[in-house]
Parts: structure tokens; sequence; C-alpha cells
């Protein structure tokens, strides 16, 4: 059952070959077996869980249920979830008991689906690794002494060791996509603005973007189908007309313009990924698709310009966290300022706390027009680039992340060589694009995923793109060794 | 430009974060390596480039003043670290 597409979940339960319940418990124990070594779980609640996977068994049986009624999934901790501890994975909310859910918590409720836990993620999403986590580092189910990837890095583990039907993500920078290179498996973060933001704790607002985190791109698709629309809650949320993401990915890829950045090619990519890379792209050329070359002339100054507004950002949404509505509080103080300055230097880890230093600098009096200003001007030329790009071709491909996962501590030490995890995949969020990672290969027994990226609301044809590739490789099936 | 150790411990209070000279010491470097990253930026010529914040071409919403979302001071109090009589507790800030 745990390596079963979510239509065939579906099936199962549709036809009462397996009820929810029996499901939900095959992931809870599954859970409760991996979960101590891999800690890609903050919180698991059998009780809440079960009690929703009952009611989905009452919908099946009333004949009530949709595609997804039933199925368990894993969500984020980023996401608020009434009445179940969201911690963001902070000492901050350590005790946070969400008041409300997260608008994408509430599409998964609606549809009956079942809530299996929340997943640990780097501090507030900051970090490439999942070791920023106050609640200890998650393990990559391929190799436990390697690094899951992050921010997502709990619902990537998750999906990969399967403790879960499939997970939901968040990326900002490259959180969804990088851990599912890292961890073999598909990751899809939408157009921004797709899916609502609301009760999803920021970090980077004009950045941050929830996606599906899964098996396949068929997978992927079902999910979009639940996560995306409209929400008049989040004030940058796009009034898209809502799609059926399945519709097209049956769709022949013969004739697909697919662009392949120089740059997404030059120095700094491992020569094994390449070789992984340029195999997947011969497969699409079987299966019709033709390649150009493109350029991305400022893509190299996608990780600059990313380290000044997400750092700004954050250091804006961050100061919300003053240990007086809600959060970690100092046991002793003086007075309210020394309140302020002791509760948030013993609620935030290092990370969080170095990017609100940044953010904080670079907002400072005098410095917003050379920093702030200037990185938004060239975030736009960074998207002008993709736009002169997509009238050469439908599709754009590439490495998803320069190499496979890393060691655990190989990087903690050295913030700028943790940021150039995310060379490939930041530009999209600076321009508002959908990205993509497929599994496509392996190096060393470690997962390579191919990046696909698309034009704005171009997520139906991603999802076809990958589809189509899934139907003629099985990279996408494989599953880390040791986890049965 | 380069900081020094009284920029951080500026920086730091304008965040409020409290920071020791050690704390400052060790940010000191590691924020000089993201600053150093980040001029790259000043090479970049955005003479007429008009800033980006969202990609589509969109305006803020209005909503009529209206009453959208029902009072849970309870529910949301509950994770105050503290409250008496529906108040939110704090050192005293008024003489």
């Amino acid at each position: 059952m745990i390596n079963q597409s979510l239509k065939n979940l579906s099936q199962l339960l549709a036809s009462k070959a397996v009820s929810s319940v029996e499901m939900t418990q095959t992931f809870l124990d599954r859970i409760r077996q991996y979960n101590p070594d891999i800690n890609a779980y903050i919180t698991v609640d059998e009780e809440k869980s079960l009690a929703q996977a009952k009611a989905a068994d009452a919908n099946i049986a009333a004949g009530t249920a949709t595609t997804l009624t039933g199925i368990p999934f894993a969500q984020k901790d980023i996401f608020c979830a009434k009445d179940w501890k969201t911690t963001c994975g902070s000492k901050m909310l350590e005790n946070f008991i969400a008041p409300y859910d997260a608008h994408v918590i509430t599409q998964f409720n609606n549809v009956g689906a079942v809530n299996l836990g929340k997943t640990n993620m780097d501090e507030f999403a900051m970090g490439s690794s999942n070791e920023t986590s106050y609640f200890g580092g998650v393990k990559n189910p391929w190799d436990l002494t390697r690094v899951p990837g992050g921010s997502s890095g709990g619902s990537a583990a998750a999906v990969a060791a399967r403790l879960c039907a499939a997970a939901t993500g968040t990326d900002t920078g490259g959180s969804i996509r990088q851990p599912a290179s890292l961890c073999g498996f598909t990751g899809l973060k939408p157009t921004y603005g797709l899916v609502s933001r609301y009760g999803m704790i920021a970090f980077a607002s004009s950045l941050d973007q929830a996606g599906p985190m899964a098996k396949s791109a068929e997978d992927c698709a079902l999910m979009m189908n639940v996560m995306a629309g409209f929400d008049a809650r989040d004030s940058t949320s796009l009034n898209h007309l809502k799609e059926d993401y399945t519709a097209q990915l049956n769709q022949p890829l013969a004739g697909l313009k697919v662009g392949l950045p120089k740059e997404y090619f030059a120095d700094g990519l491992d020569g094994d990924v390449a070789k992984v890379i340029e195999t997947a792209i011969a497969e699409y050329k079987k299966l019709g698709a033709e390649f150009v070359d493109i350029s991305l002339p400022n893509a190299s100054l996608s990780i600059p310009v990313y380290y000044v507004l997400a750092p700004a950002e954050a250091s804006s949404n961050l100061s919300r966290y003053d240990g007086v509505r809600y959060g970690h509080r100092a046991e002793e103080y003086d007075d309210l300022m020394e309140m302020y300055m002791k509760s948030r230097a013993e609620g935030f880890g290092e990370e969080v706390k170095r990017r609100i230093l940044i953010g904080t600098y670079v907002l400072s009096a005098g410095y917003y027009d050379a920093y702030y200003l200037k990185a938004q001007k060239i975030r736009h030329l960074i998207a002008e680039d993709f736009k002169a790009a997509f009238k050469q071709c439908d599709i754009i491909m590439g490495p998803t992340v320069p190499s496979t996962a890393f060691k655990t501590g190989e990087k903690t030490g050295d913030p700028i060589a943790m940021y150039l995890q995310d060379i490939y995949t930041i530009a999209t969020n600076l321009a508002g694009l959908p990205g993509m990672s497929v599994p496509a290969g392996f190096s060393h027994d470690l997962p390579v995923g191919l990046q696909i990226i698309g034009n704005y609301f171009d997520e139906a044809r991603m999802l076809n793109v990958a589809h189509a590739y899934q139907q003629v490789t099985d990279w996408h099936t494989a599953m880390p060794k040791g986890i049965a | 430009m380069a900081l020094d150790n009284s920029d951080i411990k500026r920086i730091a209070h304008l965040a409020r974060i409290e920071i020791s000279d050690a704390e400052a010491d060790k940010t000191l470097t590691k924020l000089s390596g993201i600053l150093t990253l980040i001029e790259q930026m000043q090479a970049v010529d955005t003479t007429g480039i008009t800033p980006m914040s969202h990609s589509q071409d969109v305006v803020q919403r209005l909503r009529d003043d209206v009453v959208t979302a029902a009072n849970q001071r309870e529910t949301f109090q509950a994770n105050s670290p503290a409250v008496e009589n529906g108040l939110y507790l704090v050192p005293k800030v008024i003489e």
C-alpha cells in the first residue's frame, strides 16, 4: 500500500478494500517504526488523525467522498492547523497551539483528507538542510548520514521513506524542489499567488509559496486541484480560474520546445549530476521534445538579490515575535525592552538571528535604496530574462541542485556554501514562476532531480511534461534501501 | 562597506535581539561574508528599471468595511505567556 499512487489509494478506499482508518494506521505504525531514526515529524497525534479517518470512512460509506477523501497527508509544520501544535521548527513557537486553520489545511479538510502529523523543517524555513530546526535535524532516508535538504526536510523524508501518502511543503528559494531532488521524489512550487499563504507562517512574503511533495507528477496534480484557488484572506492571492491539473497529463510531448539555460550547466555543477540530466534530456528527445539553448544572463545575481529581499522581509515578518501575544518569553527581565531582547535572543536560533540582522541592516536608515530597492530592480531584470526565454521555448529544464545530498554537518559552519544549494531554484521564486523537481536517476546511489520551470500558470503543462517522463522511466518509484 | 563590532550591536538593538560581545564577534565574520556576496549587485546598471515585488500586474484589493471574523479573544489569548482579565501583561512602561 505504501508505494501506491494517490489514485490507487483512492480506489482502494472507494472499493472498501481498505478503510481510511486502516490506511491511516498503516502510516502511523510506520511513523512509530522509522521516525525515531529519521525525525521527519515534529508532532504526531494518532487520536486526531484517526478521528479524521473515521469521519472519512463515514463519508465514503455515505457516497460523499471525493478523490483525496480519507488519504493521509503529512503537513509541514509551517501551516497552522487548529488545535495542533504548530512550531515552524522554532523554540519560539515550541508551545504554540494554532487557533485556526491555514487555507491549505482547510482545503485538505474540506475534501476529507487525513492530517497525519506536522513535519520537521528548518527554523522558520530558513535553511537548505533541515539542520536549523530546534527539534533536531532530519535524516535522508537514502543515506542516514546525509541531510534531506530543506527547508521542507521533514516532509521530504516522510515522502521518501513512505511515512505518508504525500506531503505539503513551502518554497521561498527552493525549499520544495531542493529536498525533492535530494530525497528522490516529485515536488512542485506553483506560480506565486496560486496557493493562499493564509495561516502559513510568514518568512519572505513576496516569495513564499506552498506546493505538493509527492511520489509522482500525477499525485502532485491531484493535490494541486485541492490546494490552488483564490483566497481573499491572502492579499497577494491571484484570482485565477480554477483548473483541473490532471486534464493535460496524457498529452503527447511531440513538438514541445524545451530551453536549456547555459548558466545552469556552467561551473559549479557536479559532473555526475550533469550526466544524469543529459540522460534525462535524451529521454525527452525520444518523447519528441525539441531543445534550444537559452540564456538567463542575470541568473548569477539571484543569490545576492535573494539574500537582500528574503532577510529584509523576514526581519519585518519576524518582528511579531515579541513574547507578548504568543511565543517564547524569557524568564527574567527588568523592563519591556529587556523582555523583548531576551525573549528574541532565546527564542530564535543562530541562522534566524543572522537573517534578521541582515534584513534589519539592509532596511536601516540610509541603506534602503542601495539594497532593498536595488535588489527589487535586479529582480525585475531576472523576471525579464525568463520572459525573453519563454519566447523561444515552452518549458525550461536543468538540474534542480548542483550536487546530491551532502553529509550532516558538512556545511553548517559556512552559510554561503549552504546558500549555494539554491543557485538553480531561487531565480524562479524571484520571478514568481512555477518550478518542479522530478527524479531523474542516481549518482553514487543518491537521487538526482531534474528541474522543470514553466511560464506563469503553466503548471498543468509542467505536470504533463513530468508525467510523460514518468511513464517511460521508473526513477520515481525507487525506494530507499532499508525502508520496506 | 565594512562593518565593525559596534555596527553589529547597533543592528542587534534595532532588531531587539540581545547579543553578547563574543556573539557579536562571531556574527561580524559571518555577516561580512554575506554582505560581500550582496555587494555583487552594485555592479549592475539598474537605471530606469522599475522595482518588482509581484510578478503579476495586481492592485491592492478592497473589501466592504464589515465584520468578517468572530471574536475569539479567549482562544487567541490561550497562547499568551501572561494574560489577566482579557488583557496581555507586560512589564510596567508608564510610571
